[in-house]
């Protein structure tokens, strides 16, 4: 089946659609003046973005909150994808297609309210810790779902193999099982980085007065007016989590 | 066996409860009590918290939402189907389009709503290129208002409608095709005939996807909307943060939940065992 | 007769249907015992269960006379060649054969994988991970790796069915010759009674989770026990509960000497090596014949005189 010219023609306008908003944004963020109106090329935007002291605390407690996530929930997600590929259990995985759909607000203020249940009791702040909970939280399903989609394809007769030649449960999983999942397992992960790096609507009901993340920071730039700062490092996001976006894609679609 | 099963599971299973279901319980529990002086809550004991859903006020955001939602998701529909018709028959380059539809959506959603600021702001790009067209003099109003929410919300989630449109597509038997060409079906004809009703699949699980999304919208009507065109979402943190109605945004939250649930549950059953 | 492995009264019943009811079986040591039977029959459960991942609702399993039934499949010194392979794809050959020896903690783990390598004839090809690796490369490298660990019994599921055609009779040969020269047991799943037949020792019909019965494949085909067995093992012609065989079953146009019936063709196919000749009894049952092609052909129609020597009839 051939295109026909329309449809064609309707492909351009729609990927323009997607793809503009995002391109023009990076092309204004070299623009030397602060408005909205070409006047040159300049990296002043980035220096400004660079020398910005909330971008950069923001900057580093994101990449802390979605180094510890993405470790956590891999591991997690994994182990879970892995006990229900061995016998499923309609529980679990209910529950987690159900943690899946959750709209973010509602998942955000109950992970709130528990926190400040909990604390009753403990008397510990809101802070990083409760960030990466929260991000363990919803990444893990994401993982379970990758995971799980290429343990679907896995022949279970080579566990039964390992086992059979002497190894044990575990030592079949270790050496046999896993080591085909990795490329699974890699793009999951960096699925996860970049969820949990963008996150914004759980994080800023659950982060701390000291733990405000990147996008916190954008968040609150953008709503006070315009500050082309923003879009050089919107830019700096888009393209960096775009190229883990892409890497796992690759590593997904490799047999 | 059975063992390292457990071992696999317990993580997950103490993490769901831990992080989910007792924060849902908690959010339950919430709803059904008053509401305390400086946030937080109090007994005694009261439905009256839903009762109040029926407030005209709330009555009309969330009619609101449900309206944004099936606007955005109508919309969403018709630009999302002939893109997905037109990537499965790409050929090789299938993947690579399939691809650029991906990639904006997974890159950070915060900076994609930014960027519709960026552009439609009254000293935004639109508006400063019109003006230096000598179209328009004042800016337009372009930003705060349904119309940008909408076109947040439809850019926001079109890939979640493309994506399980091709999936069906691609699963469909190029042979049916050939067949009702051979039956002497027009393409139009062989459209609606044929590749509509063996895609409904997909669209049906798209349409659910954009919609329920839409439904739980926070971010795309807070940076977006302003405060003149806010949804539940908006509402829900609303009463959590500022307006400190513990009890209230608790119910309204679990309003939304079961909102989100009936919506999928035909889906469920459908797939027989789910998405995991 | 010395007895490797036995099964007594071995039971596996699922929540729905029992897959294998009653199984006892006694493997001779040195043996190339074959469990055959039609899908479902409770065959391969059976060998799943003597390698340990199943586990039986009753009865007992004796391994060189001690109880395997509660050990792991780790534990128990059988090893599968399973009907997929199961290689390990990320794994080279070599690394696929030694992995056993590296589960048991085998210090010299070169020798024995070179000398399974060689007696298999896989020299030159251990390097290779298995999507290089032909169908038949592919099998003798999941026989090398079950082989290289000596087992009491090693399990064979199908092992022939993921061949071609063409290879598979050249393999069913090389397979006989190697468990020969090894002298391990081989007790093999086959739901074709045509390998059964040519491979095997000893043979195990099974029929709906019980084993129909045992014995050496001349005699299980000569003088079955039952209707099911002898049907199984090859077509019969049954008159009552007389049967007689195809290739026993005699035509002539003219009446023999002793006792014959009357019967017409019906049809007559030329089959290469034989004519393949149906002919209707006047009681209206069917007789099929494989006439010799020396033999002068039949045409639909005629009338023709059945007889066979009563030695060659089964009777139940």
């Amino acid at each position: 089946m051939k295109n026909s010219r329309w449809l064609s023609l309707y492909a351009v306008v729609a990927y323009a659609f997607l793809h503009l908003p995002l391109l023009v944004l990076a092309v204004f963020s070299f623009n030397s003046s602060r408005f909205t109106r070409w006047e040159g090329f300049s990296i002043t935007w980035y220096q400004a973005a660079f020398a910005d002291a909330d971008l950069g605390e923001g900057t580093i407690n994101s990449l802390i909150i979605a180094i510890a996530a993405t470790v956590l929930a891999t591991i997690i997600g994994t182990l879970c994808a892995y006990g229900l590929w061995k016998r499923s259990s309609l529980w679990i995985s209910s529950t987690l297609y159900l943690s899946l759909v959750t709209p973010e607000i509602v998942m955000g203020i109950a992970l709130l309210a528990f926190y400040q249940w909990i604390f009753r009791f403990l008397h510990l702040p809101l802070g990083m810790h409760t960030v990466i909970l929260a991000h363990v939280m919803f990444c893990t399903a994401y993982v379970v779902t990758v995971v799980a989609a290429r343990l679907r394809g896995f022949d279970a007769s080579q566990e039964e193999a390992a086992m059979d030649l002497g190894a044990t449960e575990w030592q079949a999983f270790l050496r046999v099982t896993l080591p085909q999942l990795i490329p699974g397992i890699a793009s999951a992960a960096l699925l996860v980085f970049t969820t949990s790096f963008d996150d914004f609507v759980i994080t800023s009901l659950v982060a701390g007065v000291d733990s405000q993340t990147l996008p916190m920071v954008i968040y609150s730039m953008a709503r006070k007016g315009f500050n082309p700062s923003v879009n050089a490092i919107s830019t700096l996001i888009v393209t960096a989590l775009g190229v883990l976006i892409l890497i796992s894609d690759r590593l997904e679609h490799k047999a | 066996m059975i063992r390292l099963r457990a071992w696999c599971l317990t993580p997950s299973l103490l993490m769901l409860g831990g992080l989910f279901l007792i924060p849902l319980a908690i959010i339950f529990s919430y709803s059904v009590l008053s509401r305390g002086p400086y946030g937080g809550v109090e007994q005694p004991f009261t439905w009256e918290n839903y009762a109040r859903l029926a407030d005209p006020l709330y009555l009309s955001i969330l009619l609101r939402s449900v309206l944004y939602s099936a606007i955005a998701t109508t919309v969403c529909l018709l630009m999302g189907f002939p893109l997905a018709l037109f990537i499965s028959r790409s050929g090789p380059r299938r993947n690579l389009y399939l691809s650029l539809v991906a990639l904006p959506f997974w890159t950070s959603f915060l900076v994609r709503t930014y960027a519709w600021m960026f552009l439609l702001r009254d000293t935004g790009l639109i508006n400063t290129t019109l003006q230096s067209l000598g179209l328009i003099n004042e800016p337009l109003p372009l930003l705060y208002n349904p119309f940008a929410v909408m076109i947040g919300l439809v850019y926001g989630y079109l890939p979640f409608l493309i994506l399980p449109i091709y999936a069906s597509l691609e699963r469909l038997d190029k042979s049916l095709l050939e067949a009702a060409a051979d039956l002497g079906a027009r393409p139009l004809t062989a459209l609606m005939q044929v590749i509509l009703p063996l895609s409904m699949p997909g669209i049906r699980a798209g349409s659910v996807l954009v919609f329920i999304s839409c439904l739980g919208a926070y971010l795309t009507p807070d940076l977006l909307g302003g405060g003149k065109t806010i949804m539940i979402g908006n509402v829900v943190q609303n009463q959590f943060t500022a307006a400190r109605d513990w009890p209230f945004g608790a119910a309204l939250s679990l309003v939304l939940m079961l909102f989100v649930m009936l919506l999928l549950m035909p889906l469920l059953r459908r797939k027989e065992g789910g998405l995991l | 007769m010395d007895t490797v492995l036995e099964l007594q009264q071995v039971s596996k019943h699922y929540a729905q249907h029992k897959a294998v009811n009653d199984v006892s079986l006694t493997v001779p040591r040195g043996s190339l015992y074959s469990l055959v039977g039609p899908s479902g029959c409770g065959k391969t459960t059976t060998l799943r269960m003597v390698a340990g991942f199943e586990e039986p609702t009753s009865g007992a399993m004796l391994l060189n006379g001690e109880r395997i039934e509660h050990l792991r499949p780790y534990e128990r010194n059988v090893t599968t060649v399973f009907q997929s392979y199961a290689l390990f794809p990320h794994m080279t050959a070599s690394a696929n054969i030694a992995f056993g020896l590296h589960r048991k903690g085998t210090a010299d783990i070169t020798g024995p994988v070179s000398k399974v390598l060689d007696l298999l004839q896989l020299a030159g090809k251990e390097s290779r991970y298995p999507h290089q690796l032909s169908g038949g490369e592919k099998q003798r490298v999941a026989l090398a790796r079950a082989l290289v660990l000596e087992p009491e019994v090693l399990l064979l599921d199908e092992p022939l069915s993921a061949l071609d055609p063409q290879l598979r009779k050249q393999v069913r040969t090389e397979l006989k010759a190697l468990q020969r020269r090894v002298g391990i047991t081989f007790l093999m799943v086959t739901h074709d009674q045509e390998e059964a037949l040519s491979l095997s020792d000893h043979i195990a019909v099974m029929n709906k989770g019980k084993v129909e019965q045992t014995g050496p494949p001349h005699e299980m085909y000569l003088k079955p026990a039952t209707r099911f067995v002898a049907g199984f093992l090859g077509p019969v012609n049954w008159l009552g509960n007389t049967g007689i065989r195809p290739e026993s079953t005699e035509l002539s146009a003219t009446p023999p000497q002793g006792p014959s019936r009357r019967a017409t063709v019906r049809s007559a196919m030329f089959l290469g090596n034989c004519y393949h000749v149906e002919a209707t009894l006047e009681d209206g049952s069917v007789m099929v014949s494989e006439v010799q092609r020396e033999n002068h052909s039949f045409a639909p129609g005629q009338t023709v005189y059945v007889y066979w020597l009563p030695q060659d009839e089964i009777t139940l």
